[in-house]
């Protein structure tokens, strides 16, 4: 059989039916030969049996490279637009047929072109990578360069996430960074090179926000499954509550700063609707806070299990844990002793719930006034994963146990709210 | 030349080659990419709404499509209805499942039945159409096969392809900038079976529709019913271009639809030397003509607003009049253009009319300086619509001088077509990264090409062959969803009238039908039994209608029972009686005219035992009783 690569144009002829394909060679993980036929169909092709001639070879296939020189717009806010491997501006690799990042100004502005209109943009990628692989160390990166793009006079930053840990980075650069400007993260539930993606739409709508006086760092997602608003969530309570559908980020135990409306669909005509107060733009002054504890732990406590996990971690030498508890916030009562241990030693160890929704409140059962009594650390109403960075963050900055259990308790960027409504449940 | 007779030059000086794209809806339990069911839902029982919106992105090579282009640019609101029968699949808010294997395997088996060659690996793609009939901006589309045959009279036509797709969702209504979908269709697995453009007559056109629809209604597992299947035809001609004709609804109208729009083509090039005789020539220039119309009385404009705008088409006077379709004119082509921004147009070839009035229509031309060979195009909408809509008219305009543009065109009611979009090219496919491709197994394609139906044409001649009957016969009941127990009755009563039986399995039902009898209550057994009992001569084969309907009306009664109850039991003893009767009194009758006596008196014996008694039978005993008489002198 004659040699091919990906990219050749090839025609193929099955020795069993005779039947003739021709087609340029795709890149594929299974051991059919798969070539892309002049309609636009892929299909895939036993290697067996079959008579391959490579009609011309790979290189002539690029596809179109579009430079366009953008001229800064006078009287626009200059918005810094950092990637860390979202898909706001990804596009299939033809090759491999696979979504990749693309990010310079220009690719941006191509995808999203009304982005233009609401603000002169600066592109730049920090990193990329899968959300999943997100660590404490990739957030003092991203700390240091939202803070820097500040500096260099950015009227707002837009950080482009991967949706899945996209709720721990914004909390950890509420912890981290003191804003006199907007601060929006944003990410897309569908892929940015599908018409129905919603990347368009959320990138729309965080830029507004990120012209806005809100100086806090916020989550801007789609608030529905229509097209039709964007909400704005503080970074410190928002949570992904659905694996796939575009409403899946809400905010739990708050209510969302407000809402973006994208339902006229023309940039002038987007209007707020503000249904909480916030910290306004030039309020703080710009601060880097960034030294972190990564050498911490989020456990889930479930129904029996061993408290020997709980050992295990200390002897590993971790410096603070994050318990998942059950209700009010419980762990069962064998738990106590290493709980008491492990607080002994040093290692803090603090209080959520695994119902999201509602505060701790150890006080009401034996088993919570015994952890207290341990001298377990209430985490309030914060969520898990924001408990386990504000953690970090305080480890870093102090470690000594009251000072600990102060900060903890205190509201720093706004992770605990002071009077819960009915909202949501 | 009048408009119908045209095309009759004869399709080898026109050139015209055709091509149909058959779409037939699959009968399985779930749709193709998610487990809802397969049904069609009740637009009232609708119970989520919600709103989206598409852009035209970039295929893998980089280009954006230019159907989806054209498309964008409506930017249209898309609203979506949603049943309890529907789920986050169809809403786009979670990656679809697997390929549906019930409907690769029902695929495969019309491949094998067109003599197409499958594909190894089947591999889904992302077709854009971003129309707003896929909530995700793209059809979910897999080639399945290729290479296939079929015979006319007329000449082999090629099969290219055999795709496995997804239905789209269903357009209820269009509402200003807004469009309605429903999304119970969305999803129903279906094949799309393309022909290469062998076609040379629409009445092989025809016949081609035909042959694919039985092929695939053979398998037992397509979709039956209205819109269930559609057609597209592609039609070019000498000097024309390759237009595609969407959705035509009835088998019957592909012939109309292809002389039509190769009627249109014809016209159009007419039309493009025309225009360059003349040297006509499109004005760019978009005029606000809201002054002249301050106190009309058209109510389309008022409707506007009295917003209204215009351009001048020089030289095109009488051009847009001119009817290049049944009941539509190029003007008419022009505002379907138009309409896709939500602006009507009119235009000087066909003013003063629609409450417009001559004194305005000579302000219009004098605003452009327009001569009597000049058209003045005007549409009524808000500025931002109405120069979209003209600079789309201008587009097209400039095009008739040029070529006959290709196209997408949705196919009327009444045999033309309207215009709907560009051509769409290859730009818009790449793969869909969420679905893993099929293997398909040679012991799964060989159990598939083992269980292969038979085909109409195949049963038509066995029954020909084995049962004697004539082409008619053998074609209407080899067609027919009863041929089954067609074989089932001549396998077990093989002595009754063969013709009998297919009229009343075929015939004799549509008959009930139209009578308004409920012939659902009649179930397989009642006929294997009313054959049974003639076979056993119980009654005669005059009356089995009788029976039948007999029984449909009352389900429970077997057919013994029925009979009785009729009174239709024939005691060979009483008839043997009743003959003597006859004879006995028609003696001197007989005497006189031999045995042919027995015709006449035949008649009178039917009259008492129609129904009741075999014909034969009665024929036999006269027969043998006026023998007898005419013996014994």
């Amino acid at each position: 059989m004659q040699k091919f690569v990906d990219g050749d144009r090839i025609r193929l002829k099955k020795e069993t039916n005779n039947a003739i394909y021709e087609g340029v060679v795709m890149p594929t993980a299974s051991r059919d030969i798969v070539i892309k036929l002049d309609s636009g169909y892929n299909i895939g092709i036993r290697p067996e049996n079959v008579e391959l001639d490579v009609i011309n070879s790979a290189g002539s296939l690029k596809g179109e490279i579009k430079t366009e020189i953008r001229a800064v717009k006078e009287g626009l806010p200059l918005l810094s637009i950092l990637s860390t491997g979202g898909t706001i501006a990804s596009k299939v690799d033809y090759r491999t047929g696979a979504v990749s990042p693309q990010f310079s100004t220009d690719d941006i502005l191509d995808a999203i072109p009304e982005l233009g209109e609401i603000a002169n943009i600066r592109g730049k990628v920090v990193y990329s990578i899968l959300s999943e692989n997100m660590r404490a160390e990739y957030w003092r990166k991203l700390a240091r360069e939202v803070y820097n793009e500040i500096n260099d006079g950015a009227d707002g930053i837009i950080v482009t996430h991967g949706t899945d840990t996209m709720g721990y980075t914004a909390a950890a650069l509420s912890f981290m960074v003191q804003t006199p400007v907007p601060v929006v993260l944003v990410g897309s539930q569908r892929s940015s090179d599908r018409p129905s993606s919603d990347a368009a739409m959320n990138a729309i709508c965080t830029a507004k926000v990120a012209c806005s006086d809100i100086a806090e760092v916020v989550v801007v997602m789609h608030g529905s499954t229509s097209d039709d608003f964007c909400l704005i969530h503080r970074g410190t309570k928002v949570r992904k509550l659905h694996t796939s559908a575009r409403a899946a980020f809400q905010s739990v135990n708050d209510i969302p700063i407000g809402k973006v409306y994208y339902d006229a669909r023309d940039i002038e005509g987007m209007r707020f609707e503000f249904d909480a107060t916030y910290i306004k733009r030039a309020e703080k002054e710009l601060e880097l806070r960034d030294k972190f504890e990564d050498k911490c732990g989020l456990i889930k406590y479930c129904p029996g299990a061993d408290p020997a996990i709980l050992d295990f971690f200390i002897s590993q030498g971790y410096k603070g844990i994050v318990l998942e508890g059950t209700g009010l916030g419980h762990v069962s009562a064998d738990w106590i002793p290493s709980v008491a241990r492990a607080i002994k030693d040093g290692v803090p160890v603090v209080m959520t719930s695994q119902c999201l929704y509602g505060s701790i409140c150890d006080r009401v059962y034996d088993t919570g006034r015994d952890l207290l009594h341990a001298g377990l650390i209430e985490g309030a109403d914060m969520l898990p994963e924001t408990a386990l960075v504000k953690l970090m963050w305080v480890l870093g900055q102090t470690i000594e146990m009251a000072e600990v259990r102060r900060l903890m308790h205190e509201n720093i960027a706004g992770e605990i709210t002071a009077r819960r409504g009915l909202i949501h449940i | 030349m009048p408009i119908e007779s045209q095309h009759e030059k004869g399709s080898d000086i026109i050139g015209l080659k055709a091509g149909l794209e058959i779409h037939q809806q699959l009968d399985t339990k779930t749709k193709l990419f998610c487990n809802c069911p397969t049904t069609l839902r009740d637009k009232k029982d609708t119970i989520l709404a919600f709103s989206r919106y598409l852009r035209a992105s970039k295929s893998e090579m980089g280009k954006v499509d230019e159907a989806a282009r054209a498309e964008e640019q409506y930017g249209r609101t898309i609203i979506y209805k949603g049943y309890d029968s529907t789920c986050l699949v169809e809403y786009d808010e979670e990656p679809p499942r697997e390929l549906n294997r019930e409907a690769i395997a029902i695929s495969l088996e019309v491949a094998l039945l067109l003599n197409m060659n499958p594909i190894d690996g089947i591999h889904t793609m992302r077709k854009i159409v971003i129309d707003g009939s896929n909530t995700c901006g793209f059809q979910r589309t897999a080639l399945v096969a290729t290479g296939g045959l079929l015979s006319t009279e007329e000449g082999p036509v090629r099969v290219d392809s055999l795709c496995l797709e997804e239905d789209a969702a269903q357009k209820l209504e269009a509402e200003g900038e807004a469009v309605v979908y429903s999304l119970d269709r969305l999803g129903i697995p279906l094949v799309e079976i393309c022909t290469a453009p062998d076609i040379k007559t629409a009445e092989q056109a025809v016949k081609v529709a035909e042959q694919l629809g039985m092929i695939l209604r053979s398998t037992g597992n397509v979709k039956r019913g209205l819109g269930t299947i559609r057609q597209d035809v592609n039609v070019s001609i000498e000097g024309g271009a390759r237009v595609e004709l969407k959705g035509v609804q009835n088998l019957r109208l592909i012939g109309e639809i292809v002389n039509n729009e190769v009627v249109r083509q014809l016209k159009l090039i007419e039309l493009k030397s025309e225009l360059n005789k003349r040297c006509a020539k499109v004005e760019h220039e978009i005029k606000d003509l809201a002054a002249i119309f301050g106190v009309t009385t058209s109510r389309v404009i008022k409707k506007a607003g009295g917003a209204v705008f215009g351009v001048c088409l020089r030289g095109f006077a009488g051009v847009l009049g001119t009817e290049i379709q049944p009941g539509r004119r190029f003007g008419t082509e022009l505002a379907d253009f138009a309409i896709k921004f939500g602006a009507g147009l009119m235009h000087t070839d066909e003013l003063p009319a629609y409450g417009i009035t001559a004194e305005e229509v000579e302000h219009l031309k004098r605003t452009f300086d327009a001569t009597e060979d000049d058209c003045v195009v005007i549409v009524a909408a808000d500025e931002e619509r109405a120069t979209k809509a003209l600079k789309a008219v201008l587009m097209r305009a400039e095009t008739a001088m040029q070529e006959i543009p290709k196209e997408t065109r949705r196919a009327l009611p009444n045999g033309s077509s309207a215009y709907m979009r560009p051509l769409p090219g290859a730009a818009r496919m790449y793969p869909e990264t969420d679905v893993p491709p099929v293997e398909i197994e040679d012991a799964w394609l060989e159990y598939i090409r083992a269980n292969l139906p038979e085909t109409f044409e195949h049963r038509k001649e066995r029954y020909k062959a084995k049962f004697g009957l004539n082409d008619e016969l053998a074609d209407k009941i080899s067609r027919n969803s009863n041929f089954a127990l067609f074989e089932r009755i001549m396998e077990s009563y093989g002595d009754v009238p063969v013709t009998l039986v297919v009229r009343t399995l075929t015939d004799t039902l549509v008959e009930f039908m139209q009578e308004g009898l409920d012939v659902v209550q009649l179930t397989d057994l009642h006929f294997l039994d009313v054959f049974k009992q003639l076979s056993a001569n119980t009654f005669g084969k005059e009356a089995v209608p009788d029976i039948l309907k007999f029984v449909a009306n009352k389900p429970d009664l077997s057919i013994a029972t029925a009979i009785d109850e009729i009174g239709l039991k024939s005691d060979t003893g009483e008839i043997e009686q009743l003959i003597d009767g006859i004879v006995n009194s028609k003696k001197e009758f007989i005497r006189e005219k031999g045995e042919r006596a027995v015709g006449p008196l035949m008649g009178v014996a039917m009259k008492e035992l129609r129904g009741k008694v075999d014909g034969e039978l009665i024929n036999r005993l006269l027969l043998e009783k006026v023998k007898r008489v005419l013996e014994n002198g």
